[in-house]
């Protein structure tokens, strides 16, 4: 068990709350920066992958995690950045910023979005959202002239000013460069006052707004950044696959996000990457195990459909914390042994809540 | 003539065919402990709500003396009211439960802050310093109201008497010129209800804040209050010192009923124990 002595501010402050916290995340990285060297060709894929995702996935965790706002249309936000960055690209736009204009459109976009979030909630922001999701789905696929249509759109490599990134690697290490800063952008709002406001306004509105957060200017802005995340994912994804097209953007993409920070565990920001780690292994894994069950069940088609969501209800029911959670129980478990007790992770019920002024 | 901190004028508020509040005016002066109190329904927390600008008057307006000068608080949007020195506490507690006691009084300190988003997400120095500062104000108030053995704690796993303090404290961290607390004592044992008289009187004598309640236990009423103002179906019915409202024969009648009433009840016991 470890008891953090604080003498500083200076301490609650930083990043790192104690000195295991440097080592193991200095080792994380270190692994990351070898992998190329580690892994081979299609797991490094895989990995690349990941990173895309944990990108979306801190964005849209930022929005539901932490803001308490579901999009139930955030492959829009992805598809919007994709489309921009083809767009951009086989014009010739370097790839800097074509990658800004990509976040900053899908970030416009999300405000537009936004605006509707400021007066509805719950269920019906995500019927709100998903509408937005099917515009967006449909507009990528009729404004054939510059979307190319359903035929779908292909992309040149990513070119930094002059220098084209020619091998995965080098793209690799691209996409973990964008996970890096994006991760550092989120570590650093949720601990200043613009993350505490989001996490003030997912608590309690009324007493958020009583404390002087501007609940409407908050909540855009929550979009905002989500879509501008989105919009990056999206741009990475694009050059990633090479070729895009409307189907990639859908509502199945929409839930796969969604499911992916369920999973990891909504409001922890571990729990986007364990989302996306799950998101992306998951088929690797049913493709594996689908050879070895019997062929009425391992051929069927949507296997990976039942199995999806077989899981989102084992977590929903289970293990509500997602995989964050569960990991937080293990540790704890270890650290306190033999002292760990089923209920001490047990949220308490409270009914005190005020509805009487929404 | 500027003795007073808030000044409301002819309050009225219509919910549909209901009025919540019927023409009340009255003045808080500066450095006082003014108490709401008067039956379920009488339009106590109505009134705590128009001015916290949840809901807006049907008529009249409320004044109010903020940092640059007198103020129509009417006229303000909901989240500008926290700016001008005003902070309140709920009736039912509204903390922010998934986070640690620490994280919720910095979210008092939302009005103080000074760095821009772009500054909040690159954490520069600014944003830095701010939060040093936010933190040397938040320890000051966790001093003053002993929470120093929870301020880790996450406010999901606290007992409700310690919330209630907890949000009294969160209100101290946005430095209100005016502090409204809706039922402090609501849900608190006697001991608790104790400190929290103690605590009301340090607040307005050490920290010199000005506190408008709303309160039922009448034991802590007259104990901390300068004046009280008696409400009933919206309307004022009497305004003074504790004493004084206590003895008002109309206060008395809305709390106890009027003598008619006692004596039809006997008379209708009588005949039941005959029949």
């Amino acid at each position: 068990m470890r008891f953090i002595f604080k003498t500083e501010y200076a301490q609650d402050i930083g990043l790192a709350k104690h000195q295991g916290h440097t080592f193991w995340y200095s080792a994380l990285v270190l692994l990351l920066l070898g992998a190329p060297w580690l892994f081979t060709e299609y797991w490094l894929a895989q990995l690349t992958f990941v990173l895309i995702y944990s990108i979306a996935a801190l964005g849209i965790m930022l929005l539901a995690g932490f803001t308490g706002l579901f999009s139930l249309g955030h492959a829009a936000f992805l598809g919007v950045g994709a489309y921009t960055q083809a767009v951009l690209t086989n014009m010739g736009v370097p790839f800097p910023i074509a990658l800004a204009c990509a976040a900053g459109l899908s970030a416009a976009v999300g405000l537009v979005v936004g605006l509707p979030a400021l007066r509805v909630k719950g269920i019906y922001l995500g019927m709100a959202t998903l509408a937005f999701g099917f515009i967006v789905e449909e507009v990528l696929a009729r404004w054939e002239s510059v979307t190319g249509g359903n035929a779908g759109i292909h992309l040149k490599k990513p070119n930094v000013f002059g220098w084209v990134l020619e091998t995965e690697i080098q793209f690799y290490f691209l996409c973990l460069l964008l996970t890096i800063l994006s991760t550092l952008c989120i570590l650093n709002l949720l601990r200043s006052p613009t993350g505490r406001a989001f996490v003030a306004i997912r608590d309690s509105e009324i007493s958020a707004q009583s404390m002087g957060i501007h609940l409407a200017q908050y909540k855009t802005m929550s979009f905002a950044i989500s879509a501008a995340l989105a919009g990056v994912a999206g741009a990475l994804y694009a050059h990633k696959l090479h070729f895009i097209s409307p189907d990639q953007f859908n509502i199945l993409q929409s839930i796969d996000l969604l499911l992916m920070i369920v999973i990891g565990g909504l409001g922890s920001v571990h729990g986007a990457f364990l989302g996306a780690i799950f998101l992306i292994t998951m088929p690797q894994l049913i493709a594996i195990f689908k050879d070895l069950l019997p062929a009425v069940v391992g051929q069927a088609p949507g296997l990976q459909g039942v199995v999806y969501g077989a899981v989102l209800i084992g977590f929903v029911l289970f293990e509500p914390m997602g995989l964050y959670g569960r990991w937080l129980k293990v540790r704890t478990y270890f650290e306190m042994f033999p002292f760990y007790r089923k209920g001490m992770f047990k949220r308490q019920k409270s009914f005190q809540k005020s509805d009487r002024l929404k | 003539m500027t003795d007073f901190l808030l000044s409301a004028h002819n309050l009225s508020v219509r919910f549909g065919g209901l009025l919540a509040v019927n023409k009340v005016s009255f003045d808080v002066k500066k450095g006082e402990v003014f108490t709401l109190i008067g039956p379920n329904g009488a339009g106590k927390t109505t009134v705590f709500n128009l001015i916290s600008r949840i809901y807006t008057p049907t008529e009249g307006s409320i004044d109010f003396v903020g940092p640059k000068g007198v103020v129509k608080l009417t006229e303000q949007a909901p989240q500008d009211v926290a700016a001008l020195g005003i902070a309140r506490t709920f009736q039912n507690i509204e903390l922010f439960e998934h986070a640690s006691v620490l994280h919720n009084l910095l979210i008092g300190r939302h009005t103080h802050r000074k760095t821009s988003f772009l500054q909040d997400m690159f954490f520069t120095a600014a944003t830095r310093e701010e939060e040093q500062r936010s933190r040397e104000k938040v320890e000051e108030v966790i001093d003053f109201l002993n929470l120093q053995h929870y301020r880790d704690t996450f406010v999901a796993g606290l007992p409700y008497g310690v919330r209630k303090v907890v949000e009294v404290a969160r209100a101290l961290c946005t430095e209100p010129s005016l502090l409204l607390l809706d039922e402090p004592s609501s849900g608190l044992n006697v001991e608790e209800t104790d400190d929290m008289a103690f605590w009301i009187q340090d607040i307005q004598h050490e920290l010199g804040i000005t506190v408008l309640m709303v309160e039922h236990d009448m034991r802590l009423v007259s104990k901390v209050s300068d004046r009280v103002l008696a409400m009933n179906q919206g309307e004022v019915l009497a305004m003074g010192t504790p004493r004084e409202v206590q003895s008002d024969a109309g206060v008395i009648e809305a709390y106890l009923g009027s003598l008619d009433d006692v004596s039809s009840l006997r008379r209708e016991s009588a005949a039941g124990v005959s029949a």
